[in-house]
């Protein structure tokens, strides 16, 4: 299997004023081509700082990074901008859409920043996004104009639009309640089924459970890396919560 | 990122804002707008002394009395007395490339005539002065060489004073006062209007020079004396004749300072012109100063754009914007905001101008030059003052932008 993230010591230290913050303390992680994996634990655990790493944010201290085969630590500024674009979606807890604008526009954003796709290409690519999240009719909508849901639906189709080799998530259901969280988890099931990495950071047990694997970090090490057992499938689940009406 | 992307996101922006862009450009539309009134108030003004200088006369050459120093004081150029009255006629008859020459002694008089009086300007000229101002006679005679030699007193009139003393009889043939003494009326002139200055030319009478020098004044020299050389091609010929004949006549010796100076009317206007040169750079350089003003203007509300818009920013950055391209959007939406505003101004000059051209006496010329340069200036101050906040913007880190508040 082709290794989408391989991680080797990875330490990553902050300065806080005269404060030295070892936020990672020696951090080994592989995740494969078509995992669905959940990093979790408390806050202050580093979780977020292994995140941004991950998703070429921020930069480690030591160890070695290796995204889709290529060695982070070559790379320049530019370089990183181009694998958040190519490489990597993310999708935010608060959703992170651009406001007064639509979420047709929203999705054509990562296009418009990637080199390789033609303009007449844009448009296209990015309704096709929309459809796959099931937003087909609200292409025209202002995220004001959508639920929350409908938001985190059209962030997961910007997530996607460039066919990434991993898509992360930062506490996607951080803002939802708990049927629209698993609406979304769903789509996520659905998308890895189709065979699309996903990284999700969370601290919810339950959301977790969506996932097939779950890595907990604590006081910046990792403590557990298991398979998940009673794995939850958002489909069933969904017919146990009733609508809201 | 392609321009036109860019230019697209730059715009779409611009128009979410429209009220607080608008107030941006102001600065620029006013700027540019106040450089191309205010140089082409400068250049009308400049354009309408060159008119009024070729006015004067035909081919004119001036003749001025020369600073006068005796023991070391240097007096006034006019309390010289070395033109007399009989070089204008000396200048005429032996100049080969001379077509007129006349005397000029100006003075305010009140003059009583019909039955009002009037204060104007009377001015002794010899024949030859219609020729050289062009100027012709629409009743009666204009006085001849002979009235001047015999000090006759007989004036022609300007229109306007023939309309204030005789506004229902014909002028001529009739008498008036000037300072007293009676002078017949043998002739009124043709309107020739107002001067760039204003001043209404049709308000003088003309009077034989000797007769005003002697009756009038009392003295035997003149303010000046003008000279119209034969064709344009002769005037520096002319110039150097009249120079000749004058020091002949006033018995200067080579070496010795002459006790005039002549000027051809290019040489004046020159002058003038550079006068009014300086007053166009004086105009230009203030209303470039607002023009700068209006760029901190821009420089300060991207500014203010570039905090509001930070977590934009971190979205951008996030989804692989490049730090260029957070630059670039930010830069272009501040050049179009300047460019706009240039294009706005250079509409709003270009009406201003007309309005001021036709309802008001200032005239105003709108230099294409100027235009361009105010149209280039807007688009470098675009750049100049948006570089900095576009700067700040792309030097956002995307962690600290997306947790922005």
């Amino acid at each position: 299997m082709n290794k989408v993230i391989e991680m080797r010591g990875i330490v990553k230290n902050y300065q806080m004023g005269e404060l030295e913050v070892r936020a990672l303390r020696g951090i080994d992680l592989e995740i494969v081509s078509g995992e669905f994996v959940a990093i979790m634990g408390a806050s202050g655990s580093g979780k977020s700082t292994l995140m941004n790493i991950i998703g070429c944010l921020d930069v480690h201290s030591e160890g070695e990074y290796y995204l889709d085969g290529e060695n982070i630590q070559d790379m320049e500024a530019d370089d990183f901008a181009e694998i958040r674009n190519v490489k990597i979606g993310f999708v935010f807890q608060g959703f992170n859409l651009l406001a007064r604008t639509t979420a047709l526009e929203n999705v054509e954003l990562p296009l418009l920043y990637n080199k390789s796709v033609k303009m007449r290409e844009v448009v296209t690519k990015a309704e096709a996004a929309l459809k796959l999240v099931g937003l087909g009719d609200r292409m025209d909508h202002d995220p004001s104009q959508l639920s929350g849901g409908q938001q985190q639906r059209v962030a997961i189709a910007r997530a996607l639009v460039n066919n990434p080799a991993l898509i992360l998530a930062d506490e996607p259901t951080g803002n939802l309640d708990s049927r629209t969280s698993v609406e979304v988890m769903k789509l996520f099931q659905d998308l890895n089924d189709k065979g699309i990495t996903i990284v999700l950071v969370t601290h919810e047990r339950d959301i977790a459970e969506y996932a097939q694997r779950k890595v907990v970090l604590k006081d910046g090490h990792k403590i557990e890396d298991s398979p998940i057992t009673k794995r939850r499938i958002a489909a069933t689940d969904l017919q146990n919560i009733p609508e809201e009406g | 990122m392609r321009l036109l992307v860019l230019l697209k996101i730059a715009l779409k922006s611009i128009l979410k804002n429209k009220m607080r862009s608008f107030l941006t450009s102001l600065g620029i539309i006013i700027g540019v707008c106040s450089v191309i009134v205010m140089v082409g108030v400068g250049q009308g003004s400049q354009q309408k002394i060159e008119d009024s200088i070729s006015s004067l006369g035909t081919n004119l050459i001036l003749v001025f009395p020369n600073y006068s120093r005796v023991g070391g004081v240097t007096s006034s150029r006019s309390s010289r007395q070395s033109l007399k009255a009989d070089d204008p006629q000396y200048l005429a008859e032996n100049g080969e490339f001379i077509l007129a020459a006349s005397g000029s002694i100006r003075s305010r008089q009140q003059v009583v005539g019909g039955d009002s009086n009037w204060n104007t300007e009377v001015e002794g000229v010899d024949p030859g002065y219609l020729t050289i101002k062009s100027w012709a006679i629409e009743s009666g005679t204009f006085f001849t060489e002979r009235d001047n030699k015999s000090k006759k007193k007989v004036c022609v009139l300007g229109k306007t004073v023939a309309d204030a003393l005789f506004p229902n009889t014909d002028a001529v043939g009739q008498r008036l006062r000037i300072g007293n003494k009676p002078f017949m009326i043998i002739g009124v002139l043709t309107e020739k209007g107002e001067t760039a200055m204003g001043n209404d030319q049709d308000d003088i009478i003309l009077a034989p020079t000797k007769t005003v020098l002697t009756r009038l004044r009392g003295r035997d020299y003149l303010n000046q004396i003008y000279v119209s050389a034969i064709n344009e091609d002769a005037i520096e010929a002319a110039q150097a004749e009249v120079t000749y004949l004058l020091q002949q006549k006033h018995g200067i010796e080579a070496g010795e300072a002459d006790d005039f100076i002549v000027r051809t009317q290019t040489e004046i206007t020159d002058m003038a012109s550079e006068t009014s040169k300086t007053l166009t750079l004086l105009l230009a350089a203030i209303a470039g100063v607002s023009l700068v003003v209006g760029g901190i203007g821009i420089m300060n509300i991207m500014l203010v754009s570039v905090t509001e818009r930070t977590r934009e920013i971190g979205i951008r950055l996030a989804i692989g914007a490049r730090s260029n391209d957070v630059l670039r959007q930010f830069l272009y939406e501040a050049i179009t905001l300047s460019l706009a505003g240039g294009f706005l101004g250079i509409m709003l000059a270009f009406g201003i101008s007309s309005f001021m051209n036709r309802f008001t006496e200032i005239n105003t010329v709108i230099n294409p030059q100027i235009v361009m340069v105010a149209a280039l200036f807007s688009g470098a101050v675009g750049i100049f003052f948006g570089y900095y906040p576009a700067r700040k913007a792309a030097r956002l880190n995307p962690i600290d932008a997306l947790r922005y508040e």
